[in-house]
């Protein structure tokens, strides 16, 4: 299937929505994308399930602080940077350009990649959302491993890792950007086709762009969130979403801890000034409570949005007096299984809650069940 | 004693104040040379008030002269883009998500060139003094006037954009230069656009200064003047020759200060309720509560600090109809109501109607609106309130009663005896057509900073004191009494991933221009 231009701001849309308030803005990605489908044309989509067993996956992506990514304008030079650095490593060359998430500016560098070296592009990515470290993906989950990793910057630098596991992939990752200039194109996770068919979760970039469609065409009709709320329900991954609260932010806190944003935001209701939603994030939004009650948690997806305009919005955006929506959406089940929850559960972020999923905690029993839990 | 000036598109207002007392006031028509309008309202309340030229301390003067410049696309300069970048930076160059017709009234000419920093101030790359030359003689070579420079991460170090500029003095001779830094916030594409769009308007600029400044002179009239910039500060004229854009947003922030002067109150939420729209503003602490989105101004991103303004399609012109949910709006009949309105004889049942009809106003004629009966009126004016309550609502910061300035002239829809929910008094000021001016005259001065620190170099608590320091001696620069200095921002913002705690931090400190009590 080939991709249309008008799918790019649609896929900007809906990965600012899967972002869950990490990730990055996804515009500067989409102006990219906009360029290599003006010069090289647009990129095919292929089924993950259609690869060819022995084809080369080669994963695309961005690794750094967001707030510097405004500043040091991404180029989809230093991806391809990364990417032959990676093929020159393996000596395998790459035939398909894979996503690692969904959510963020990470969602939109890939196609942009994929259409400047006339590669054809996964419809899939390692999670259907955005999470804040290299570990954090299906990929990983499902055995394969993050190194060998090519990381490149501005200046055609090249560092090439290769660690003995995911984890240790990220932590000397995380050590190198720092020195790269606070942010960097990695290319990490090279996978055979036959990986890629049990690793990858199929059909996110194509759920991100319908998603974004329900979205941009709600708003210009007016009725932004019932689109999107309609559209979620048919989808197989997301189909458990509800609008979780409905407020103003009456409070926010954001701190550095290890190397992120950390923070609380609390959400007063616009109907009854005594309930209240407290948000808990890193980078992505991690739990909502609202009355100090569990109402979802990750994995599945909190995502906050314009109460107006069902914009979503990223954790450094959010600020002090914003109306907002929470919508909270169940994940995949590859998503929710043991191994996942054990590297992007609740405990893999700190938390203390135990993983509930979404569709539990909003059904009237599921409270019910919930409260004998934490009891 | 001070005068409040505003060029609107339309009318040249003036107030004469001393203290807090106004003096005199009046309405003129803009006239095309700016200064002619200008001069026929100052000669009009000095005239009026018998107050001698050499009596005024200092003229203040709003325009939106350069934010209708830009919007129509109207005596915009050619403008050369340079970006300090190079290795980086090349994927997106300058301009290219302009609208065409913008890029094109400017004429696209942009360069890339080594230079820029990191977030920690270590340089991307050196500045190439050599190429640097090369791109002023290729300027200097196109007969291109108006250069606009940015550099990655400028905000944190502008060394580089400012030898750039001292360079290009020398072989673009009589150029004027703006640089990017010069719109502190973090957000390379945003800056630069700032930049660029500045740049096309400094020969705008330079004209509609000069008109003030022989306006003032013909007057006799010698005070130092000023503009009032976004964010209800003032800036000195001379400044705003460089960097026209400050004024951008400076009407609806005139507008609303000028209203909660008039009103005696600084917070509060301003209502203006015109023909077709009904504008709702928040001050806090007597300030405009900014915007957190990015806006488009004709059409280009940035990320100027503009007022946060919603706008309800609810006006004295608004379409009523009757139907089980009575609609209101958002169609209007505009500047057609004297025709249109049934008051007026037309066919068309508008807000300005029942209002009429419920004893809110008088005019036109009422035997036109004897056909609705009393229980259609009062359902379509409780339809008008239920609307702007849900506006207000959606303004609210916090929960519990707000006070709300009414203005404009379709405020005469809302009866100010009846308690509207979730508002605690309601104002409804006189003398409102002048609150733009008024904003003007009361307008502060103010500092401003927002830098890269890192707490792991330098405690948090020491950061902040810095910051806050360093804010209020920029206000106190800006011709601030010093005594009167106090922050009105300061926000810390992360850079997530970075292990080192580095934070942006913002500060801007305000206080009141040193002025005599007469």
């Amino acid at each position: 299937m080939q991709m249309q231009f008008e799918d790019i701001d649609r896929i900007a849309e809906g990965a600012a929505f899967l972002g869950t308030g990490g990730g990055g803005d996804p515009y500067m990605g989409s102006l990219l994308c906009k360029q290599a489908f003006r010069r090289y044309g647009a990129p095919t989509i292929v089924d993950v399930q259609d690869l060819d067993d022995n084809a080369n996956v080669y994963v695309a992506a961005m690794m750094g602080a967001p707030s510097v990514m405004l500043e040091k304008l991404m180029d989809v030079r230093e991806l391809d940077d990364a990417v032959s650095a990676l093929e020159r490593y393996t000596g395998k060359p790459a035939d398909v350009i894979l996503a690692a998430e969904m959510g963020g500016s990470n969602s939109m560098l890939p196609v942009a990649l994929a259409a400047e070296r006339g590669l054809p592009l996964v419809d899939g990515d390692g999670m259907g959302r955005a999470f804040p470290e290299l570990q954090m993906v299906t990929y990983h989950v499902m055995g394969v491993n993050a190194s060998p990793m090519a990381m490149a910057n501005e200046h055609g630098e090249v560092v090439l890792i290769d660690a003995r596991d995911s984890q240790q992939t990220e932590m000397k990752g995380r050590q190198m950007v720092m020195q790269m200039g606070g942010r960097a194109a990695i290319s990490l996770y090279p996978m055979s086709g036959a990986d890629a068919k049990r690793a990858v979760i199929g059909g996110t970039l194509t759920l991100a762009r319908d998603i974004g469609r329900a979205l941009l065409e709600g708003r210009a009709e007016g009725n932004a969130f019932e689109r999107l709320l309609r559209f979620l329900r048919g989808t197989e991954y997301y189909r458990h979403a509800e609008v979780l609260f409905e407020g103003k932010i009456t409070d926010l806190q954001r701190n550095v801890t290890g190397g992120f944003t950390q923070g609380l935001c609390e959400i007063t209701g616009s109907n009854d000034s005594d309930t209240r939603m407290s948000i808990q994030f890193q980078n992505e939004n991690l739990v909502a409570y609202k009355n100090g009650k569990l109402a979802a948690v990750v994995p599945d997806l909190i995502c906050i949005l314009d109460a107006e305009t069902a914009a979503p919005i990223t954790s450094e955006s959010l600020k002090f007096g914003q109306r907002v929506k929470v919508i909270g959406a169940s994940v995949p089940p590859i998503m929710r299984s043991q191994a996942a929850l054990d590297v992007f559960g609740p405990q893999a972020f700190g938390l203390k809650e135990p993983f509930v999923p979404l569709e539990t905690l909003i059904s009237p029993s599921g409270t019910d069940i919930q409260n004998v839990a934490n009891d | 004693m001070r005068l409040g000036i505003d060029v609107g598109g339309t009318n040249t207002d003036a107030v004469l104040m001393a203290g807090r007392e106004v003096i005199a006031s009046t309405k003129q028509s803009t006239t095309e040379d700016i200064a002619t309008g200008i001069v026929n309202a100052i000669h009009e309340v000095l005239l009026t008030s018998g107050v001698l030229p050499g009596q005024i301390e200092a003229v203040m003067i709003g325009t939106t002269q350069f934010t209708n410049a830009f919007v129509e696309r109207r005596g915009l300069n050619s403008v050369a883009a340079i970006r300090l970048s190079l290795p980086g930076c090349q994927a997106i160059p300058p301009m290219s998500e302009w609208p065409e017709d913008l890029a094109a009234a400017i004429g696209e000419q942009w360069y890339l060139t080594p230079g820029g920093y990191e977030y920690d101030g270590r340089e991307i790359a050196p500045l190439d003094e050599l190429d640097i030359v090369r791109v002023g003689q290729d300027i200097h070579k196109k007969g291109i006037k108006s250069i606009a420079i940015s550099s990655v991460f400028a905000p944190v170090n502008d060394a580089m954009e400012r030898r750039a500029a001292d360079i290009l003095r020398q072989h673009v001779p009589g150029c004027d230069i703006t640089l990017s830094s010069s719109f502190g916030r973090l957000g390379l594409l945003e800056r630069e656009n700032a930049a660029i769009m500045n740049a096309s308007l400094t020969g705008h600029a330079e004209k509609v200064v000069s008109s003030f400044e022989k306006a003032l002179q013909e007057l006799e009239i010698h005070a130092p003047f000023y503009l009032t910039q976004n964010d209800g500060t003032l800036m000195q004229a001379e400044v705003v020759r460089e960097l026209p854009i400050m004024t951008f947003s400076s009407g609806p922030t005139n507008s609303m200060r000028g209203a909660a002067w008039l009103a005696g109150v600084s917070d509060a939420l301003v209502v203006d309720i015109g023909g077709t729209t009904s504008d709702l503003g928040f001050l806090s602490n007597g300030f405009p509560r900014e915007s957190s989105l990015n806006v488009d101004i004709g059409g280009v991103r940035t990320n100027f600090r503009m007022p946060d303004v919603l706008a309800i399609g609810l006006g004295g012109g608004s379409e009523v109809k009757m139907t089980a949910q009575c609609q209101i709006g958002p169609q209007s009949v505009g500047f057609r109501l004297k025709e249109k309105a049934l008051v007026f004889g037309g066919d068309t049942l508008t807000t300005t109607d029942l209002a009429i009809a419920g004893g809110l106003a008088d005019f036109g004629n009422q035997e036109n609106l004897s056909a609705l009966s009393r229980a259609d009126v009062e359902r379509g004016l409780s339809a008008i309130r239920e609307k702007l309550e849900d506006a207000i609502d959606r303004m609210k910061t916090r929960p519990g009663d707000v006070d709300v300035i009414l203005v404009g002239g379709g405020s005469i829809l809302v009866d100010e005896n009846l308690k509207l929910k979730g508002v605690g008094r309601v104002y409804k000021p006189e003398h409102f057509s002048v609150a733009n001016a008024i904003g003007a005259a009361i307008a502060q001065v103010g500092g401003e900073i927002d830098k890269v620190f890192s707490y792991e170099e330098t405690p948090r608590d020491q950061v902040l004191a810095q910051a806050k320091r360093e804010a209020t001696e920029l206000a106190i620069q800006s011709g601030a009494v010093k005594a009167s200095v106090k922050l009105l921002e300061l926000e810390e913002l992360p850079l997530a991933y970075l292990p080192n705690g580095a934070v942006r931090v913002r500060a801007k400190a305000i206080g009141d221009m040193a002025f005599s009590a007469n």
